[in-house]
């Protein structure tokens, strides 16, 4: 069993790597972007038995600070 | 006065912070961020500036869960002083505290320069020496010290008195221009700016000087 979670700063928090990352889009051309937000994807692979409660244990104790991030969990 | 300085992997102004508290009159120890015990008799713990565990996740997230840092969290939650410094006080935001977080520089950039701060409350053991509204010189040394706090949590803060410091000239995008924040109780502080790197005549600036004095003298008549 693997989990993948995708951790990204809440809304309303600036993501000054996100505004960046457009700045240097809309400076190759690519103007058809208004916003970009950058997060981040960590894998695990998950030992028999542990389950998505486990793996949302995780993510509120470590994976994500859920004053500043938010996370979704996929697992599969 | 005894304080106790931890030191983890990747941290780097331990011995700085050390030296800031013996020339102020504490007895210091170090303590192994392994170790799941502090000494006996601790007035203080230093969480000191640094990279610790290599910034990896967040900066202060793998530091906040090992095992010293539950002791730290312990002497803290009894009522004990801890004081964080830069990655010290991204620690203490991961442990829940202090509220708040610690995001990159809204410049992107890591700053390393001295700025002015302003003492906000005098009302604290850490900024008894100054007088509220006093400017002080400071070096910062940071790639991730934009504050970040909710809109009730600043309320609070502000409500309760417990802003410490602020930037004159703010640096890295920090809310209301926050460089260091009291817990409830006033008794833990977390702060960017380094005070131990002004605290001695060869350090080009002596303001910090006075946060460790007032610091031993509030916690040696304590």
């Amino acid at each position: 069993m693997k989990a993948r979670v995708h951790v990204m700063l809440k809304n309303g928090v600036l993501d000054p790597q996100g505004a960046a990352v457009r700045h240097a889009l809309g400076a190759m051309g690519f103007d058809g972007v208004n916003g970009v937000r950058q997060g981040k994807v960590i894998e695990l692979d998950l030992a028999d038995g542990a389950s998505e409660a486990d793996v949302t244990a995780m993510c509120e104790k470590l994976l994500a600070n859920t004053v500043i991030e938010s996370y979704t969990i996929e697992m599969s | 006065m005894r304080a106790a300085v931890v030191v983890f992997p990747g941290s780097n102004c331990d011995r700085d912070l050390a030296v800031a508290m013996e020339a102020a009159g504490a007895e210091v120890s170090m303590v192994w961020h392994k170790d799941s015990n502090l000494p006996d008799d601790i007035d203080i713990v230093g969480i000191p500036g640094g990279f610790s565990y290599g910034d990896y996740l967040r900066c202060g997230a793998i530091a906040a869960q090992s095992p010293i840092c539950q002791a730290v969290a312990a002497h803290a939650n009894r009522g004990g002083f801890v004081m964080g410094i830069c990655n010290g006080f991204q620690v203490l935001t991961e442990t829940g505290l202090l509220p708040g977080a610690l995001l990159r520089n809204a410049g992107l950039k890591y700053i390393c320069k001295t700025v002015g701060l302003k003492v906000e409350t005098s009302n604290s053991a850490y900024t008894v020496g100054y007088n509220a509204g006093d400017v002080i010189d400071i070096p910062i040394a940071h790639h991730d010290g934009n504050y970040f706090a909710d809109e009730a949590t600043l309320a609070e803060l502000r409500d309760q008195d417990r802003i410490a410091f602020s930037y004159t000239d703010n640096p890295n995008g920090s809310v209301g221009d926050i460089a260091g924040i009291l817990s409830e109780n006033r008794r833990v502080l977390g702060m960017m700016p380094h005070p131990e790197r002004a605290a001695d005549v060869g350090h080009g600036g002596t303001d910090g000087e006075a946060l460790f004095r007032a610091l031993v003298g509030a916690l040696a008549t304590a």
